[in-house]
């Protein structure tokens, strides 16, 4: 009893104290690697505490969607906190629908997203609307192919036993085919979380914009959960990236001191994977819009040779 | 009248609706009836499935109904078409005989083209859809016809019992054309022309019933073919079915994507839903004859559930556009907007309904395009890397369908219903009447139910799946009451849970900002309009611009053309006195199918007006040479 609350405690905290460090820890990676000094990794919280104690500005022609939204869209995170292995590998919603519900709830976020950026009638708002689920509509089939390529190994849609199976089975996690499927989820990511080289999440004054343009009309609290989401969503990605591809230090029970150790593997996980991400986001220059679908087209390719590599060495 | 004809259909259809579920729930029986028609007679026959589609049609039927008591208050004609239209529906799923089921499904036809053709907008919208109906007509009495002289009889339980053992290729003939022609009744691409000119031009509650439930009786006769008249069949029917599945599926949401005539754009997700029934239906099939019966019974459960939730969502849409034609008068998005304001009730069904077809979470559209990717993603143990192949690549359109789905409906609501008004209609909107509303918010709570009860719609459909397996196991148990699981341990759903960690997190969001020490205020102003002082609605994002990206991407679907004129003021090119700007897009399958096909059939009837003379001679000549031809042959 214990452990099951535990376990349905645990990773909602995780992910939601744990998200802004991850972006601030990106940010300021980032500026290192350019020469500035940057600010230091705790500064999301600051951002998100002053969001907070501001009153915020509403539009007269938005609707309750507009105001609905903020919280939905975090909602949806925490709840996906819940769906995918986080700091254990039995997650406590595991059997409520696992990688498709999270595919949906991921969706539902960006639904409802894209209205509240209708909602107050300015072109910015529609603009980055029309490109965020746009984006996020192309990159769901190298999704559902490249969980389909990590199933077909495991034997098992359960992203918790997915986990398992490849920790227990070291040749399964280190073939090819893998690193195929790595590099497919690796540039899903970057798309549906709005990361260079599709988005630029450090500014909203390009008319390349996407993610920024969309939540231009919030402010105050709206923005403070709308900017938390967003980091629990790059979050919940690295970490799904992190356990399903390097599925070691993962433990399958919730007692305290399994729960200790995996949140300590998965903070190492995450420092890395987010020196990756700083290092790739300083290489590459964001691409034109019009670019990104073969971005994505080529990720889903690298899927489906996933997936074929399966047939082929079977 | 109409009040009382339109009460009468609402009752009806819920006595229908008590006999549908009755059906379902396994109470079968037959009803004879010799002497009514020719030719063997009436003959009904009721089992699990033909309860299913009697209870789908019913009870969409019932809603529809209520609503169209205001929605078509005051019409002097069109009730007895609708009337017909209805028990035509109503008849066909139970049907036991060739002569009843056709007798049936023309009359259905016929009453559903005079509910188009009364129509102002009618005219080549009922011309289209009345050749291919009875393109589609011809190639099922065809079909039926081929079978009856296989299996010396008209009865389906005769049919049932003796095609398994004909020869093989009167099988795949017999499959292609009865396939043909329910698939063109079904909309299903490359027979669609007709569905996206006529679903639109009836009045919306003939759009939702058209769209929501007439369609579906296609895939009543392609559930009857591939699974129950003709026996199993080979792999290759299956693989057809699931490959027009995926192409209607993903060309019919991107022809959604650039149309902003609200209702046509509903009516190409109705092309789209059937895809995805059809990608279940053809796994179905795919799985049936190589040995994996328990995964064919999970892909037919998959579309089955789909068709009952897009009859329930698809009515709900079709209504709502109804309420917003109702109040502003027109069906272009582009004049519309900011109704969420004005029309709040139909606003919040819409939106309900836009969240069910976009399949996410947690109502209906969700759960059964679960089931169809859990039904796709075991095609594994099926070892033939070919039709691997072909299962990766429709669990890759499935997921594009669904996210194409959901941007298409940010666009149809967050245009439509958000923003500003686009128009003085838009602006001065009204809420629909009591009944209407009634109808809608019946139908929007019967997406969430079928989403969140989806504990309680799996069994009954589970059991149609084992009775069209042949009694296989359906891989598919519900677990403590509110999971659903598949397969053992592959995967298992939980709507009801997600919708509950949904609300408790909105509401532990909610206190939780107010207890960080949130300012509670909230200050109301103008839109940022980077520094000027005034917004219109012109300043909005469009539609048409906010399917533009997927205008690039998919280009070759579209071929869209960009024509711009640019009239300068003669004396100085600086000064621009007009712009008009057009960029209309194309059908592939107008351009590369639909005109050939018409041109080629143009120069054929041409030709054989050469032996049209006028002469009555020559034509007693040509009775004559044919009676003689005839004995000879004969």
């Amino acid at each position: 009893m214990i452990d099951t609350s535990l376990g349905a405690v645990v990773p909602v905290l995780v992910v939601a104290a744990g998200a802004p460090f991850v972006v601030g820890l990106t940010r300021t990676l980032k500026a290192r690697l350019v020469g500035r000094r940057g600010a230091n990794p705790w500064q999301p919280y600051r951002d998100l505490r002053k969001l907070l104690g501001k009153e915020p500005v509403v539009s007269a022609t938005t609707s309750w969607i507009f105001r609905l939204t903020p919280y939905l869209l975090a909602a949806t995170m925490l709840v996906a906190a819940l769906v995918i292995p986080v700091v254990t590998s039995r997650p406590v919603l595991g059997f409520a629908g696992n990688a498709i519900l999270l595919m949906g709830l991921f969706l539902l976020g960006t639904f409802f997203l894209a209205l509240a950026g209708l909602d107050a009638g300015s072109a910015f708002g529609g603009m980055g609307s029309s490109r965020e689920v746009a984006v996020a509509a192309l990159a769901e089939p190298t999704v559902i192919v490249a969980i389909f390529a990590l199933a077909l190994r495991a034997d098992t849609i359960d992203l918790g036993l997915v986990v398992e199976r490849l920790g227990r089975e070291p040749s399964l996690a280190l073939n090819p085919a893998h690193l195929l499927a790595f590099a497919a989820f690796f540039i899903v990511m970057l798309a549906e979380t709005g990361r260079l080289p599709v988005d630029n999440p450090a500014t909203h004054l390009e008319l390349t914009m996407i993610h920024e343009a969309m939540v231009l009309e919030y402010s105050g609290r709206y923005l403070a959960l709308v900017e938390w989401a967003s980091a629990m969503k790059l979050f919940l990605f690295m970490t799904l990236l992190a356990n399903l591809f390097v599925p070691w230090g993962v433990p399958s029970t919730a007692a305290p001191g399994a729960l200790a150790l995996g949140i300590a593997v998965l903070a190492v996980k995450l420092v890395v994977l987010s020196t990756a991400l700083a290092l790739l986001e300083t290489a590459v220059a964001k691409l034109r819009l019009f670019r990104v679908p073969e971005l994505l087209a080529g990720s889903f390719a690298l899927a489906l040779l996933s997936v074929m590599a399966v047939f082929l060495v079977r | 009248m109409s009040t009382a004809i339109y009460g009468l259909a609402a009752l009806a259809s819920l006595a229908a609706g008590a006999v549908g579920l009755h059906g379902l729930l396994g109470g079968a029986w037959t009803l004879t009836v010799p002497w009514l028609v020719p030719l063997g007679g009436l003959e009904l026959g009721m089992d699990r499935l033909s309860g299913l589609f009697v209870a789908v049609v019913a009870f969409t039927a019932l809603p529809v109904s209520v609503y169209a008591i205001a929605y078509d208050r005051g019409a002097r004609s069109g009730m007895g078409a609708y009337l017909t239209f209805l028990g035509a529906m109503l008849v066909v799923p139970l049907a036991a005989n060739a002569i009843t089921f056709l007798l049936a499904w023309e009359l259905m036809s016929l009453a559903s083209w005079q509910l188009v053709a009364r129509e102002r907008s009618g005219g080549r919208a009922a011309w289209v859809y009345a050749v291919m109906t009875h393109a589609g007509f011809a190639c099922l009495l065809v079909g039926m016809l081929l079978l009856a002289a296989g299996t010396g009889s008209l009865t389906f339980a005769d049919w049932r019992a003796a095609a398994p053992a004909l020869d093989a290729t009167t099988r795949h003939v017999i499959f292609v054309l009865l396939a043909l022609g329910f698939a063109g009744k079904a909309g299903v691409i490359p027979l669609h022309v007709w569905l996206p000119l006529a679903h639109p031009a009836a009045p919306s509650h003939v759009s939702a019933l058209m769209s929501g439930v007439m369609v579906k009786l296609g895939v009543y006769g392609l559930i009857r073919i591939g699974l129950d008249w003709l026996g199993t069949g080979p792999p290759w029917w299956g693989v057809v079915v699931l490959v027009a599945g995926t192409f209607s599926a993903v060309i019919g949401v991107l022809y959604a994507l650039v149309d902003h005539d609200l209702k046509r754009l509903l009516a190409f997700h109705t092309i789209e839903n059937v895809g995805i029934i059809l990608i279940g239906l053809g796994a179905a099939l795919v799985f049936q004859p190589v040995g994996a019966r328990e995964l064919a019974a999970l892909a037919l459960v998959a579309a089955l559930y789909h068709t009952v939730n897009h009859a329930a969502f698809k009515a709900l849409l079709f209504l709502g556009a109804g309420s917003v034609l109702h109040a502003t008068g027109t069906r272009n998005m582009e004049e519309m907007g900011g109704l969420i304001k004005r029309m709040p009730w139909t606003a919040a069904c819409f939106l309900v309904g836009s969240i069910a077809i976009a399949g996410l979470p947690p109502l209906n559209g969700f759960v059964s395009e679960w089931l169809t990717f859990q039904a796709l993603l075991q095609n594994l143990s099926v070892a033939r890397p070919a039709l691997n192949l072909v299962f990766a690549l429709a669990l890759a359109g499935l997921a594009l369908t669904a996210g194409l789905a959901a941007a298409c409906f940010v666009k149809a609501f967050g245009i439509s219903f958000l923003g500003l008004p686009r128009s003085e209609e838009a602006a001065h909107a009204h809420e629909a009447p009591a009944a209407m509303r009634a109808a809608m918010v019946a139908l929007a709570l019967a997406c969430a139910g079928l989403g969140i009860g989806a504990t309680l719609i799996v069994p009954p459909l589970a059991a149609v799946a084992a009775e069209l397996t042949r009694g296989a196991r359906v891989p598919i148990t519900v677990f403590g009451g509110v999971t659903v699981r598949v397969s053992g341990d592959f995967a298992s759903v939980s709507t009801l849970t997600v919708a509950a960690a949904l609300g408790v997190a909105v509401l532990l969001l909610v206190a939780g900002v107010r207890l960080a020490g949130a300012s509670a205020r909230a200050r109301v102003s103008d839109t940022w309009g980077c520094g000027r002082i005034v917004q219109t609605a012109r300043m909005q994002y469009t539609a048409t611009a906010f399917s533009n990206p997927f205008k690039r991407v998919f280009d070759f679907f579209y071929r869209p053309r960009r024509r711009l004129d640019v009239d300068l003021h003669p004396e100085s090119r600086f000064f621009v006195r007009s712009i008009a700007y057009e960029s209309p897009t194309r059908s592939i399958f107008d351009d590369w199918l639909y005109t050939p096909l018409m041109a080629a059939l143009g120069r054929a009837t041409a030709t054989a007006r050469a032996i049209q003379s006028g002469s009555a001679n020559l034509y007693l000549a040509y009775i004559l040479a044919a009676l003689v031809a005839m004995l000879v042959l004969g």
